[in-house]
């Protein structure tokens, strides 16, 4: 099976701390894959190497069936590759309305000038209406988004993920700051998605990844530990170890 | 000045008793029988004639010479028309007080029975050179050093042999050296001038290189055909087109009259009007005229009518240049003092080069110096708590001002400067305090709007000095214990005032660096930078500690306000001259590093010098090239030459 | 495009027949076309003042709406009027040489003509020689592309090393100033071919236009200049009405965010530094055949950061907003400066406006960051009523994300 994604060897130190350690980790084309690991194991930083926005030291990552190597890419452009990152903090434009929000992340060309001359067409705006209708914020489309609550933040952020239709998302703790209700949700939505693409979820919370129910990647101190289902992992006596016996 | 002085020395060694009265009065000295018999030749004197009196004069022995030619030279020798007698004179109402040549005293006269002896200034030039070897071989140290000096000034062959003779009475080195000089410029046997010259080595002295220069100095000749000028010192042959412009080389052959001047613009003008007839120029009409081609075939046709002189056609000047070669000639005729003085000259070069460069690098270190004061207090407020002050260069003017106040109350500068240095740091202390509690608290979580806030008090600071000091610059004078500077040799010198920037900026970074490691107080500062949460949790309290530090920031730069006001002029606009480049220095470092600041303040010092040692005839060009380069810089490290990394950098 | 642009913006409307209607009266008010009720010099101020609202649009379009404080637009401003100043210099001095030297008995060749307008030009630099910088300067259209194209291309060139990169911030702040202390520096030089701190003077002669008179053409200057700066306001509004406007709104707010969504930021940084660099450039290019006279002075960094300032006053963030700052604040400094402002006797102290008006600027300008970020344009919202949302501690201002105060401290 071809890989959508695949790092391999790729390590870079920070002032001579080695947050990622020649780490390796593949994924398909529609995965659904769960990373664990304590604080500091270098989640956030391989998320970040994946999006360009840190350059490892070395090491090689590529993306696609053509193989293309993310390394060399501007963050703007590993966008437009289809790699699509959600943070842990709702990040979304709060002076704009939600419908702007939408339409700005609408796949459609991100050239300048392109951007400047684009007026939305009638089929446009309905997609933007389809996608707020998705995400519950069908009646907020003229809000700004900064009005909005907190959780109606995250799921117009997941809107956004969604317009820009990409082929591999990349989400940091989604049930953070989330009510019971709005996580069984979101774990109904990641699990849908994750059939028409890869979806990487970064999750503290064990419970949370136990309702994903899938392969699971333990990642510590820079390098993956353990792979495989969660009851596979949380038997590996190393991640016992990592997990228990630093308390 | 100095001839005063001269004539002050020779005046006094007159009033010597003794010198003059040792010989008998009653017979007349050979001094007195030279001017009885040049008596007319004295008295219309001209430099082309009087050479062989004053020879004589000063070969005679006669101690009498060295006061008659020196009182000559002063207007102080006097004629008495009725006996053709000599006296030396001085001016006493309507006569004159006379002495005989010998110094006794004579009695006065009327003024009209004598007349003034007034030499020119040739003659006086004359005599002061036979007065020479008088002057060298005094016992007083002072006046020898003078004669030396007017030598020196004026180097001339006739004071190779007074020299010699004074060396061989009494050595002394600086006599010797001015010896070997005159060596190597007069000395008749080439030998002996080429051993000179070779004798000093890579000698940095201004004056070893005066004494050479003339001898490389050469001339561009041009000669008929293409064999070398006889009995010329060759220093290179030149191809024109080549090392040698065609055009400079045509006009060497029109100076020197070898061949016809070309026809300019102007001169074609000329004769073209003084050749109108009939509304046109050898027939073409006036109106076609306005163009170059036009004008040149209505002077062909003057030319061919005779009406204009013929000038040189391109073909002509081609065929000039062809018959003839060009060479550079030495004016010194023996080759082998023109290629020892050439080598000696390469290897001072070399010398000079290298002195020349460490010269440069104290200039460098000592623009260093002030930027890194005035961009310290920067490196605090920006690199430490992100705060841009756009009022800090405001904060340096205050401090100069202070500076310049303390002056007007206390007038010994020593102290003075004392008590303006914690005074001026006393006072902006206590300003940036109050800005930091007034505007900038309010602003932390908006750079930009701080940038503009503190721009807002910028402008209304130097507006208020403006109206308190006037527009014209205020002095503020260092002790005298800081004027002069350190000169190690003729090219390498720095003047006391930099060095104590110098020590000042060193003092301050010591400071700086103990404050922040070795006290409670740079303990939570450090801690408020990286983490103010954190920080306010354990007890400490932030505001509390932006306020110290940007006080401390503000406090530094009022200080470096008092050290530039010293060798600046203190206006309201003094901070402003040096805003911009603190900032260089504190992007170009790294913010939020002291040794950034240090390294951004090297390199922007030492890039000035060193551009303007490039393009030394332009610092606006140079501060130009400066700033480009640093923005290019930028491109490559971008967080600074030290660069915090990893995530403690932020984004 | 179902409803008109200015139908979906009717503040557009309303600012193009304020204009239309300001530029109107003072037409019919004017010596040479009316009442001669305001003097010719005045007439020019109020040119003058329309050409600073459009600099001062061009910088709200890169500060307001981009967030990038570029303290350089006034150095484009500058460049702009030095690239028509050149014309009008040339052009002038042309005709004045070619009447001086139609006296002579031969008619002059075109190298005695451009010998003559060299030494008219240069010779208080101690030149004759024509610069090769003044090569186009004897064409209008040539200069008048240039006016768009020097300026546009410095722009292009230093924006991109800048954006290339990622300074952002303070740091591009000072960037940006350095560039421009490195061009006045740079014009200050006699050898610079532009006069040095001579600059060039008589621009408010046009040439071919010796019959018309300055009463004329002041007011033909403020036709041109408010019509550029209608035509500046369309355009600016226009390009922050769509998607374009909202991506450099979010590019302003949380530019990795934007990257992350699949726009090169700095693409979108670059193409607005550069349009508003050639915005300040026509403004500049219609400015100084009002002033008369540019020199290098105009260009230092404190000019641009006056600009900063008027739009930081009028209210940055709206397009009307920097056009109120920029009329309101030059035209009060003018009247302040100009000693018109009675003296305020304080009994032991006389305050007079021409030395103490620096210092109100700067006080009012701290009072106005600290205490009205949105500035005069702040007025409009509470007259419309507009209420912001309820949130959590103090406005951040607009170059700091929307991110209310509370919610920035993580």
């Amino acid at each position: 099976m071809s890989a959508l994604l695949e790092v391999s060897g790729v390590s870079v130190t920070f002032d001579g701390f080695r947050a990622i350690n020649n780490l390796s980790f593949n994924i398909g084309p529609q995965e659904l894959r769960a990373i664990i690991g304590p604080n500091g194991a270098g989640k956030t930083t391989f998320m970040d190497i994946v999006t360009g926005k840190t350059r490892p030291d070395k090491g090689s990552v590529t993306f696609g069936e053509r193989s293309v190597s993310l390394l060399s890419l501007s963050e703007a452009k590993i966008a437009q590759a289809g790699v699509g990152r959600k943070f842990q903090r709702p990040t979304v434009f709060e002076d704009q309305s939600v419908f702007d929000n939408l339409m700005m992340a609408l796949k459609k060309p991100r050239g300048p000038l392109a951007v400047l001359l684009f007026r939305p067409k009638a089929e446009d705006a309905s997609k933007v209406e389809a996608l707020a209708a998705e995400v519950g914020l069908g009646d907020q489309l003229a809000r700004k988004s900064g009005e909005l609550s907190h959780g109606q933040k995250q799921w117009l952020e997941i809107g956004m993920l969604l317009a820009q239709e990409p082929r591999l998302l990349l989400v940091d703790e989604p049930a953070a700051g989330m009510t019971l209700q709005e996580r069984e949700q979101t774990t109904a939505l990641l699990v849908e998605m994750a059939k028409t693409r890869a979806v990487v979820v970064v999750e503290h919370d064990m419970e949370f990844v136990r309702r994903l129910n899938c392969k699971v990647t333990v990642l510590h101190e820079g390098s993956v530990l353990a792979e495989g289902s969660l009851e596979h992992v949380t038997k590996n006596p190393s991640v016992i170890e990592v997990y228990l016996g630093r308390g | 000045m100095r001839h005063l002085f001269l004539t002050f020395l020779a005046l006094l060694w007159l009033a010597l008793p003794g010198v003059a009265q040792t010989t008998e009065p009653t017979t007349p000295g050979p001094v007195a029988q030279i001017l009885a018999d040049n008596t007319a030749l004295i008295e219309r004197s001209s430099r082309t004639t009087i050479g062989p009196v004053i020879d004589a004069l000063a070969a005679s022995g006669d101690p009498a010479a060295a006061m008659v030619l020196d009182a000559w030279a002063n207007r102080s020798l006097g004629l008495r028309e009725a006996d053709g007698t000599f006296f030396l004179i001085a001016e006493s109402g309507d006569s004159y007080a006379l002495r005989d040549i010998t110094g006794a005293d004579a009695g006065t006269a009327p003024k009209a029975d004598i007349t003034q002896l007034r030499p020119n200034a040739g003659v006086r030039g004359l005599i002061a050179t036979a007065l020479v070897q008088f002057q060298l071989a005094d016992p007083d140290p002072a006046k020898r050093r003078v004669a030396l000096e007017s030598i020196a000034r004026d180097p001339a062959p006739e004071n190779l042999a007074p020299l010699r003779a004074a060396i061989a009475n009494s050595p002394d080195p600086a006599m010797t050296r001015l010896e070997r000089l005159l060596t190597l410029r007069f000395d008749p046997d080439p030998a002996a001038r080429v051993a000179a010259i070779e004798g000093f080595g890579a000698d940095l002295g201004l004056d070893l290189r005066g004494a050479l220069n003339p001898l490389v100095a050469t001339r561009r000749l041009a000669v008929a055909g293409t064999g070398a000028p006889e009995s010329a010192n060759v220093a290179a042959t030149l191809t024109p087109g080549n090392d040698l412009p065609r055009e400079e080389a045509y006009d060497i052959l029109v100076a020197a009259g070898m061949a016809p001047a070309r026809l300019t613009v102007a001169d074609q003008r000329a004769s073209l009007v003084a050749n109108i007839a009939d509304g046109a120029v050898g027939g073409i009409p006036l109106v076609q005229l306005d163009d170059q081609s036009a004008r040149d075939r209505a002077y062909t046709a003057l030319e061919a009518a005779g009406l204009a002189p013929s000038a040189a056609t391109e073909d002509e000047v081609t065929a000039a240049l062809a018959a003839h070669s060009f060479y550079d000639v030495y004016a010194e005729p023996d080759p082998d003092v023109t290629r020892a003085a050439r080598d000696a000259l390469d290897r001072i070069g070399m010398t000079v080069g290298a002195m020349q460069a460490a010269d440069l690098g104290l200039d460098a270190l000592s623009l260093a110096s002030i930027y890194f004061l005035a961009a310290i207090g920067l490196a605090i407020t920006f690199g430490v708590m992100r705060v841009i002050n756009m009022a800090h260069g405001e904060f340096i003017m205050l401090g100069a001002y202070t500076g310049y106040v303390v002056q007007q109350v206390i007038a010994d500068y020593t102290i003075s400067i004392l008590i303006a240095l914690p005074l001026a740091f006393a006072v902006t202390f206590a300003a940036g305090v109050a800005m930091e509690r007034l505007v900038i608290r309010h602003l932390y979580k908006r750079p930009l709007e701080t940038l503009l806030a503190t721009f807002g008090i910028s402008i209304a600071l130097q507006q208020i000095a403006k109206n308190i000091f006037g527009t014209q610059a205020r002095p503020l004078t260092a002790p005298g214990w800081l004027d002069g500077a350190w000169v190690l040799n003729d090219v390498v010198a720095i003047s006391y005032i930099r060095i104590a920037i110098f020590v000042l900026a060193m003092l301050f970074l010591g400071v700086f660096l103990f404050i922040m490691k070795r006290t409670r107080l740079g303990l939570e500062v450090r801690a408020v930078t990286q983490n103010p949460t954190m920080a306010a949790s354990m007890g400490i309290n932030p505001d509390r500690i932006n306020m110290l530090t940007f006080g401390l920031g503000s406090g530094i730069a009022g200080v470096a306000g008092v050290a530039i006001g010293l060798f600046a002029q203190v206006t309201s606009e003094i901070g402003q001259a040096y805003i911009v480049q603190s900032f260089m220095t504190v992007v170009v470092g790294g913010v939020g590093n002291i040794w950034g600041a240090l390294a951004g303040a090297a390199m922007i010092g030492g890039l000035q010098k060193g551009i303007e040692w490039l393009n030394p005839s332009n610092t606006l060009a140079a501060q130009t090239y400066m700033i480009i380069f640093i923005i290019i810089f930028i491109q490559f490290r971008p967080r600074g030459i030290i660069a915090l990394k990893g995530r403690a950098a932020g984004d | 495009m179902k409803k008109g642009f200015l139908a979906k913006n009717p503040s557009v409307l309303i600012f193009l027949l304020c204009l239309a209607a300001f530029t109107l009266a003072v037409t019919l008010l004017s010596e040479a076309y009316g009442v001669s009720f305001l003097s010719t010099s005045f007439v020019k101020t109020l040119g003058k003042t329309l050409c600073l609202c459009l600099v001062a649009l061009a910088m709200d379009l890169i500060w307001g709406y981009c967030g990038i404080l570029s303290l350089g637009h006034f150095a484009f401003f500058g460049l702009g009027g030095y690239m028509i100043g050149m014309w009008l210099m040339y052009a002038r001095t042309e005709e004045i040489v070619v009447q001086a030297l139609a006296g002579g008995p031969l008619p002059p060749t075109p190298e005695e003509i451009v010998t003559g307008i060299g030494t008219q030009i240069f010779g208080v630099v101690g030149g004759a020689e024509v610069p090769l910088v003044w090569f186009f300067a004897h064409s209008l259209t040539a200069q008048l592309v240039l006016v768009v194209l020097v300026p546009g291309l410095l722009a292009l060139v230093f924006g991109w090393l800048a954006f290339r990169s990622r300074v952002t911030g303070v740091y591009l702040s000072i960037l940006t100033q350095a560039m421009t202390l490195a061009l006045a520096l740079y014009l200050f030089q006699n050898d610079s071919g532009l006069r040095g701190n001579n600059g060039l003077s008589g621009l408010q002669n046009l040439p071919g236009l010796d019959e018309v008179s300055q009463d004329a053409l002041s007011v033909w200057f403020l036709w041109a200049s408010a019509l550029a700066l209608g035509l500046g306001y369309l355009l600016c509004a226009w390009v922050v009405s769509g998607k374009f406007g909202s991506v450099i709104r979010a590019i302003r707010d949380d530019e990795q965010r934007v990257r992350f969504l699949g726009y090169s930021v700095e693409n979108y940084k670059l193409a607005v530094f550069t349009l508003t660099a050639i915005i300040a450039a026509i403004a500049g290019a219609l400015y100084y055949p009002q002033a008369g006279i540019i020199n290098p002075a105009e260009l230092a960094p404190i000019a641009s950061i006056y600009l900063a300032v008027w739009v930081a006053i009028g209210g940055r963030g709206r397009l009307y907003g920097a056009v109120i700052g920029a009329a309101f604040v030059s035209l009060l400094s003018s009247w302040f400066t100009g000693g018109r402002a009675p003296d305020i006797n304080l009994g032991i102290y006389v305050v007079k406006w021409v030395d103490w008006w620096q210092v109100l600027l700067g006080i009012a300008f701290v009072l106005v960051t600290l205490l009205a970020p949105k500035g005069i344009g702040g007025l409009f919202d509470l007259y419309q009523g507009r209420r912001l949302p309820d949130r959590k501690g103090a406005d951040l201002g607009p170059d700091d994300s929307s991110l209310q105060e509370k919610e920035a401290v993580q």
